[in-house]
């Protein structure tokens, strides 16, 4: 399979209302050989994602395109980067959403700002964020996605990366993180 | 003019660019870096983005500048969102001319607002046509990727 495996390999969704950095977080995570989605806001995030804005009590009911019972999900998303200052829901809550929701919570989720203010990379730390990048955003950055995306999965080692780029097959990966344990 | 010589002149307009401030080294680098054989076009797909972008936020600043009274908080929120843009294009003098536009919100001082957004537009235009003549020598250089 080669490149073909590895570019359907890691999925990210990427959340920025500015439409400049939406097409350059895209180039950046596309040169890095991810799939990506952009959306321009959290609630649209949410909804790709299959969460319903108002139920998020993380029950069957605010789910209702994913499984419980079998391993295929029709939305598989590896890690999420979103913006923290957007309008209505801000990236600080989209990331208290997805950890709050049982589907969600095990997806990474990356914060990038503009502000370099230690009280909000603090707390969105603490909320559950595996980093916060300072934008503008560069390659080195999106470098450090990997590790995340390849914790809880059977790959952990980093040192095998290479290697598992060029095995790894379609159906394994789409079982990654879909946010409930499930045991091929 | 060969096509080595283009080629020069277009290294030499980029390093006078950043000389001079309209762009910063790292950022505007790292776009033509992103740039392949399937994404030959990517600096100028982003910064025409851009520009149209600008377009749409600077009709509101003016709207907003001219509404009695000026509502600082939103001219700020406009701004922040150019200034980000500059940012992510690498464009450092029309970056900090937003700086200043953002200190005069803060300070609630309507004169100066309009000043700096006067300086904004100034820098914005400024840039634009410098990147303008830089990706026609780009093209006249059969630049497609970064040599």
């Amino acid at each position: 399979m080669g490149v073909g495996a590895a570019e359907a390999q890691f999925h990210v969704l990427a959340v920025d209302d500015s439409i400049i950095d939406r097409k350059l977080i895209e180039r950046l995570l596309k040169t890095s050989s991810y799939q990506v989605t952009a959306v321009d806001s959290g609630s649209k995030a949410l909804e790709f994602l299959g969460l319903n804005d108002q139920d998020d009590q993380g029950t069957i009911a605010e789910a209702p395109s994913v499984s419980l019972n079998n391993q295929h999900q029709d939305v598989d998303v590896n890690l999420i980067i979103t913006d923290y200052c957007m309008p209505g829901m801000t990236g600080y809550d989209l990331l208290k959403k997805i950890k709050e929701s049982k589907f969600l919570k095990d997806i990474p989720v990356v914060i990038m700002s503009s502000e370099n203010e230690p009280s909000r990379i603090n707390r969105c730390l603490e909320e559950g964020a595996e980093e916060f990048f300072l934008k503008p955003v560069k390659l080195s950055d999106v470098h450090k996605l990997r590790p995340h995306m390849m914790k809880g999965t059977s790959m952990e080692d980093e040192a095998d990366i290479k290697g598992v780029e060029e095995i790894q097959s379609p159906e394994k990966t789409r079982t990654q993180y879909n946010g409930f344990d499930v045991v091929s | 003019m060969d096509r080595n010589q283009l080629r020069r002149q277009v290294a030499h307009m980029r390093s006078s660019l950043i000389e001079q401030n309209y762009l910063d080294q790292q950022q505007f680098v790292q776009l033509e870096d992103l740039e392949d054989d399937s994404n030959p076009n990517f600096v100028e797909e982003i910064v025409t983005l851009f520009y149209k972008d600008s377009s749409r936020l600077f009709q509101k600043i003016d709207q907003a500048l001219h509404s009695i009274p000026m509502d600082f908080a939103r001219l700020d929120d406009y701004m922040h969102q150019f200034k980000g843009s500059s940012s992510s294009i690498g464009a450092i003098k029309v970056k900090n001319e937003c700086t200043q536009f953002k200190e005069c919100c803060l300070a609630g001082n309507a004169e100066g607002c309009s000043r700096a957004f006067q300086r904004v537009k100034q820098e914005h235009e400024a840039l634009k046509r410098q990147l303008e003549t830089y990706f026609q020598l780009r093209r006249q250089a059969g630049l497609v990727q970064r040599s």
